[in-house]
């Protein structure tokens, strides 16, 4: 698969790093380099490869041993996923964020976490027990107590963006994505080379443990994730004898570019090409929490002249839709707001759901706010169209069926905060109650017999058509 | 109507008029105890004003029930217990006069569409009273242990180990999984049902029982519902076509139990079944829409003038997505409530 190219050079970079270390290194990290041309080597590494390959080949039946054992080796954070190339037999490896369960396994994480001075986050007291292969982090007065100024820590830009992260202030795939983009490119902008190293490695290397940082805020949101690989991708493909001030500029300018092209430009495309087809005069329109490509496809067909109202629909603990609400009111739309309990009986009136999306997955489901399956869920029920509006670069190629296996789990305190008439919580003391355990989801998955089409910038798609979109993009 | 008005002493006028300002009040909140009220009204309305025949008492007895519903629409557990009040009253009438049992479940008599003729009402007869009066303690009595009849049937419906799940809070669901929770090991999901967050008070209490439980938020129902064996909920009110008037939410939960094959178990006790029909899909009569703050506080501000909120109440959820109900006679399919319901009221009264 095509796609496995980005990967190939994400997981280069690791393995040259550590030059000093056995062969058995090289090893593990040959599958990587199989085949592929190697604009990003280094010249003393060609030779080895080869006969690594070899030796790849000779080994290949052992392989899955040693992948059981998860090697200290290898540096590289799990959390991106390391795909299986054309022929190789390295089995894809599983993210630690959903190995909570495996104490062996979280213990080297955690070695690996303070090496690069990420803040340890406490799990919460009463765990709930259908997903105890999840993190469940309390929410910590503060994250950055324990770091200290010393060289080599973490960019002030990331440290603010991780706290903004943590505390909810940035919030949403797309404003998470802009904001990791803004971080990266102050970073690069401020970023000198040291006399004896490549910028390629070096910046890679200084960028690792920020990204560990931002995941200890707040787990890594699939448009993050995407960002960051294609990031890689762009310094890795920087020669080592490209000047210092060329690079970054290229640098900068990838940044923007991909800034502009996967996402302003992309939500114009959705917008003004295709969902306002979609919208006529008198329409009733539903939608749930807030989704910053909902609140552009509803303020662009008002600006357009065409006439209809929206009902936002809203849900614990979050309460984004009362934002939603807000934004639409200022542009002169008629809203109407109710909670999601009120679905059905507001759902009679609606002719249109227009939903958001956090990832489309290559099996079709849609990976959204939690609420939004029940929503299309009650919508289809009623014979009611169910539309997501997504940028590709939300588009993964992880498959899931449910939502357990892959979640995030907020803070259960959330629940328990005092209520909006401002009456003290039911829920006061619940730490007391040994058998009552809170549950905050952040995510859930619409099956796609649900969904009636996805609006992305390359088309109006139906869910299923995932993959085809994830081979095109990565041909280019 | 006034004429038969005239027939209630002013005592009992009170004490209707009181009843029905607590309840709209809310000071009365639960179905149970409106039910008892209800009955207890009856009981003095029966032992206390003068008729002659069983004719006037059942006039008069349609006329409180009818000038009870009018003032609470909403709340069907009053109209139900007067409609019993009254098929007891017709029935024994019906004995009385015939001297024979009237029995309803004569396949005979069900077959030849054989009903008992409007005359036998008018004739006096000497210990009709203290029949009514025996049979309406009977009623009494059937109300009262009503939610324990119901939980005495738990250990045949929860095997061990699994996962109930429910939404809202009430006390007959209460009941009923605490009753099960002496004997099995199984786990609760609640979901929080706002804005009365109702379901943390039942999350709270069900898991001071000693039941492991779990409170989720409403948005997380249809992520959790494959872990689901099975759906228990109370409800409001059962519909003559067996479906549900029940807290708002629980239509897409029994969708999601739906789209899940999970069956949806409603636990309720008789006095909730009306001889009403959902007409409309529009609500608008079926409905009762309360006080918009619990939804936006006015802390939210300028907006608040700019934009629309509702806070519906109930929730209509269609006799396809009820797998059982469980009365405190037993357990029926909803395809069998129309036999319940000519078993327990009188057509003629099925319109107050």
């Amino acid at each position: 698969m095509s796609s496995s190219s980005s990967k190939r050079g994400s997981k280069d970079i690791p393995c040259s790093d550590d030059l000093g270390s056995a062969a058995a290194q090289t090893q593990a990290a040959v599958p990587s380099a199989k085949g592929e041309a190697p604009a990003v080597e280094q010249h003393g590494q060609t030779k080895r490869k080869t006969k690594a390959e070899r030796r790849a080949e000779q080994k290949s039946a052992k392989e899955a041993k040693k992948v059981s054992k998860p090697p200290a080796k290898e540096p590289a954070t799990d959390k991106k996923q390391k795909m299986t190339l054309e022929g190789s037999n390295a089995p894809k490896r599983v993210p630690s964020n959903i190995q909570v369960d495996d104490k062996k396994h979280q213990a080297k994480v955690a070695k690996k976490l303070a090496k690069q001075q990420a803040p340890p986050r406490t799990e919460v007291q009463r765990q709930v027990k259908m997903f105890s292969h999840l993190h469940q982090f309390k929410r910590e007065e503060s994250l950055t107590a324990h770091l200290s100024f010393a060289s080599g820590g973490i960019h002030p830009a990331f440290l603010r963006l991780g706290l903004q992260y943590a505390e909810g202030k940035i919030c949403g795939s797309n404003a998470r994505c802009i904001g990791l983009l803004a971080a990266f490119k102050q970073v690069v902008r401020d970023y000198e080379t040291p006399p004896d190293k490549a910028l390629a490695r070096d910046l890679d290397n200084r960028i690792k443990p920020y990204i560990t940082f931002l995941a200890q805020c707040r787990p890594l949101s699939v448009s993050m994730g995407n960002a960051i690989k294609q990031l890689k991708v762009k310094i890795a493909q920087i020669p080592p004898d490209m000047p210092e001030e060329k690079a970054k500029d290229r640098l900068l300018t990838a940044i923007d570019r991909y800034l502009y092209e996967k996402i302003t430009l992309a939500d114009e495309a959705i917008s003004k090409t295709y969902a306002q087809t979609k919208i006529s005069n008198g329409d009733v329109i539903l939608t749930f929490a807030c989704s910053s490509i909902v609140v552009k496809v509803l303020k662009d067909a008002h600006h357009a002249g065409k006439k209809f109202r929206v009902i936002v629909v809203d849900s614990r603990p979050k309460l984004e839709g009362r934002e939603c609400m807000r934004r639409l009111v200022q542009h002169g739309i008629p809203c109407s707001y109710v909670l999601l309990n009120a679905l059905s009986y507001v759902m009679k009136e609606v002719s249109k759901v227009f939903l958001g999306a956090h990832a489309l997955l290559a099996n079709g489901y849609v990976m959204s706010r939690v609420g939004t399956s029940l929503v299309a869920l009650v919508a289809s029920s009623y014979n009611v169209p169910v539309l997501f509006c997504c940028e590709t670069y939300k588009c993964c190629d992880r498959v899931q069926t449910d939502s357990f296996v892959f979640n995030e789990l907020g803070d259960p305190e959330d629940l328990a905060s005092a209520q909006s008439n401002g009456a003290c919580s039911k829920l006061e003391g619940w730490r007391d109650i040994q058998q009552l355990n809170v549950l905050n989801l952040v995510y859930d998955l619409t099956p796609p017999d649900f969904i009636t089409m996805v609006i992305t910038e390359v088309g109006m798609i139906p869910c299923s058509s995932v993959p085809v979109v994830l081979r095109v993009i990565h041909s280019v | 109507m006034s004429d038969a008005r005239q027939h209630l002493t002013d005592d009992l006028t009170d004490r209707i008029e009181s009843f029905i300002s607590s309840r709209q009040q809310k000071r009365l909140c639960s179905s149970y105890d409106v039910a008892h009220q209800t009955v207890d009204l009856a009981r003095r309305i029966i032992s206390q004003t003068r008729w002659s025949s069983a004719c006037e008492l059942v006039e008069t007895l349609r006329t409180v029930g009818r000038w009870m519903s009018s003032a609470i629409p909403s709340e069907t557990a009053m109209g139900n217990v007067m409609r019993r009040v009254l098929k007891i009253v017709r029935d024994e009438a019906a004995v009385s006069s015939d001297g024979k049992q009237n029995d309803p479940d004569d396949l005979h008599r069900m077959l030849t569409a054989q009903r008992a003729s409007s005359d036998d009402l008018t004739v006096a007869h000497p210990n009709l009273k203290g029949a009514i009066i025996e049979s309406i303690h009977e009623l009494m009595e059937e109300i009262e242990i009503s939610g324990h009849n119901i939980s005495i049937q738990s250990l045949e419906h929860i095997h061990a180990n699994e996962v109930v799940m429910t939404c809202g809070h009430s006390r007959t669901v209460e009941a009923f999984l605490k009753a099960a929770a002496r004997k099995r090991k199984f786990h609760v999901i609640v979901a929080e049902s706002a804005p009365s967050y109702q379901g943390q008070k039942m999350g709270k209490s069900l898991a001071e029982a000693g039941i492991e439980t779990t409170l989720i938020t409403d948005s997380a129902v249809f992520a959790m519902m494959s872990r689901v064996n099975k759906v228990i909920i109370g409800t409001h009110t059962v519909l003559a076509d067996g479906g549900l008037k029940a807290l708002n939410g629980a239509h897409a939960l029994a969708l999601a139990a739906h789209h899940h094959s999970v069956p949806v178990v409603v636990c309720a006790a008789l006095f909730k079944l009306s001889p009403q029909f959902h007409c409309a899909y529009d609500q608008d009569t079926f409905n009762k829409i309360v006080g918009p703050h619990d939804v936006l506080p006015f802390a939210e501000g300028g907006v608040l003038s700019d934009v629309q909120v509702q806070n519906p109440v109930f929730d209509y959820v269609p006799p396809d997505l009820v797998t059982l109900f469980i009365f405190n006679t037993g357990g029926n399919a909803p395809s069998y409530v129309y036999r319940l319901l000519s078993e327990f009221y009188h057509p003629d009264d099925h319109d107050l």
